[in-house]
């Protein structure tokens, strides 16, 4: 991945400028790049990492096994891309092993992910089969850990 | 008991740390963005502090040779031979010390007799003149100058050669200044120390951290200086692991013997949950500190860039991880600067002037910090900086 990205993955929030004075590029070079990025899809979207508990956010977030019928011709890409336009769903990936799709829902509570599963996803015609887990506790999000409150701080001045 | 007069006369010598002074001011404060501090920002990579919880899990609790683990020493000889180009006898020229402070405490004592001259350059790492002291040197320093980007002038080390100088000290990439010794000149202080048959202890600390694609080259490579080195190196700035003092000396079997006397009887050895850290980090090398070198490098330009555009003049430093600005066209001094700066803004640079008068019209600002703190710091400098330039 080129460092631009890299940079941009550690905190989206750095304005062009700055990312320009640490890559050794001028503003408008950053910002032609970002624009370009975003113009091929690579770049899709910029949103904070939060700490869904601490924000006061009491909704609940599920990891859903799906076993699913390829289709021939389209394989598993019509019904994911399909399950994946729900809001609901988070995130949706083709796995391997026991079971073909990892789906991320998160809902209100327990009994609106419940619905989600038996009124969407389990009567599509190609679903076989869901396994939903719900996500207890969050130790680290997208690369980042969430603080425990009992980090060390450095002394503020050392030689 | 009138106790200060029980102290020793040689201690009594020694002037306070200007860095504590302003540590004290700083301490307890809790709304400072400091960009004061002398380590990386980010801990120590898992894998290596893995390796110690592992060892910790295993019971290797124990002493080990004074030496240090054979199997750390080891792994020593072969990352010096890859990164200095110089081969060490793991067995007879490598000790594992507490840190490269340790190492250099004990290089002092290892040789020096009382009145014995010690070179060094400044501004410099805080310890160099009061450690000479404590062994009953004579600290001689060599101002480096602004205008030089504070490399050594081969000159400058030539007019202070007595009868009685003994050891150069040399430290580059240099704690405070970020400066690094350009290789003709190098030669020509190697070709000093050969003709004037001084010892050299090189501080190889930051050697690692180096920019704009520059290889690393010690003293230690040119002719005739490997018989007459101690090098000095460790793990805490490459490898974020200061707070697990470890460190090493290599020398000559003589030497390396005569440091390792005043090492048993006073530190035994060093811990070995941080020696079994240490081979960890060896085994990763580069896969360790590259990520951290890259992102110090991007953080160097851009705080060089915006210390020169808020006119502050500062050269764009080669190593380790600070920048050294001049302060002087605020009108103020370096000491003025910082605590002024604290006061009004909650920021933290240190005085230059703690590392040796050179820099008393300067500060240091540390970059191994935060990327958005570091935006936050200059944001802040920017604005004091030209309420002192309207004035």
């Amino acid at each position: 991945m080129e460092r631009l990205l890299q940079i941009l993955c550690e905190n989206a929030r750095q304005t062009n400028a700055e990312l320009g004075a640490r890559l050794g590029l001028t503003e408008a070079e950053v910002a032609a790049r970002i624009v370009a990025l975003e113009h091929d899809g690579v770049i899709l979207g910029y949103t904070p990492v939060i700490d869904r508990e601490k924000a006061g956010e009491r909704g609940v977030t599920a990891l859903i096994e799906v076993k699913i019928t390829p289709e021939s011709g389209g394989g598993f890409d019509r019904m994911a891309r399909r399950i994946s336009q729900y809001d609901q769903v988070r995130g949706c990936y083709l796995m391997s092993g026991g079971y073909d799709l990892t789906v991320i829902v998160e809902g209100k509570d327990l009994y609106d992910v419940a619905k989600f599963v038996a009124e969407k996803l389990s009567t599509l015609g190609a679903v076989l089969s869901t396994a939903t887990h719900f996500q207890l506790r969050v130790y680290k999000h997208d690369g980042v850990l969430l603080r425990s409150g009992d980090e060390e701080e450095r002394l503020p001045i050392s030689p | 008991m009138d106790l200060d007069a029980k102290l020793s006369d040689q201690l009594r010598g020694i002037p306070r740390s200007g860095i504590r002074d302003f540590f004290e001011l700083v301490i307890g404060r809790t709304d400072v963005i400091s960009l004061g501090v002398g380590e990386p920002d980010k801990p120590t990579p898992w894998p290596i502090r893995e390796a110690a919880i592992r060892s910790l899990e295993k019971g290797q609790t124990s002493y080990t040779s004074n030496l240090g683990l054979e199997s750390l020493r080891a792994g020593i000889a072969k990352y010096v031979e890859a990164h200095f180009r110089t081969l060490y006898d793991a067995k007879t020229e490598i000790l594992v010390t507490v840190g490269v402070s340790e190492a250099l405490d004990i290089a002092f004592r290892a040789v020096l007799n009382p009145g014995d001259e010690v070179i060094f350059h400044q501004p410099c790492y805080v310890s160099y003149a009061p450690t000479v002291t404590m062994a009953y040197g004579v600290p001689v320093p060599v101002n480096t100058r602004l205008e030089d980007n504070f490399a050594l002038r081969a000159s400058d080390v030539a007019k202070v050669i007595t009868p009685k100088s003994k050891v150069l000290v040399l430290n580059f990439p240099t704690n405070p200044t970020g400066a690094i010794e350009p290789l003709d000149e190098l030669e020509k202080i190697a070709a000093l120390c050969v003709k004037h048959d001084l010892l050299c202890f090189t501080d190889e600390i930051y050697s690692e951290l180096l920019y704009d694609g520059r290889q690393h080259k010690s003293i230690v490579e040119f002719p005739g200086m490997r018989e007459r080195t101690i090098l000095l190196h460790g793990f805490s700035k490459a490898f974020a692991m200061t707070g697990w003092r470890l460190g090493y000396a290599c020398a000559p079997p003589l030497l390396t013997a005569a440091m390792m006397k005043i090492h048993q009887y006073t530190m035994l050895c060093a811990p070995i949950m941080s020696q079994m850290a240490a081979i960890e980090a060896l085994k990763l090398g580069a896969e360790a500190y590259e990520p951290m070198r890259q992102s110090y490098e991007e953080r160097r330009n851009f705080v060089v860039g915006r210390l020169n555009a808020m006119g502050l003049h500062c050269f764009n430093p080669g190593g380790a991880f600070y920048v050294f600005p001049d302060v002087s066209s605020t009108g103020l001094t370096g000491k003025e600067f910082a605590m002024q700066l604290l006061e009004e803004h909650s920021i933290a640079v240190v005085p230059g002037g703690a590392f040796g008068p050179s820099g008393e019209s300067c500060v240091r600002c540390c970059y191994a910090t935060a990327p958005d703190l570091l935006v936050k710091a200059m944001d802040g400098m920017e604005v004091f900086v030209k309420s002192r330039k309207k004035q």
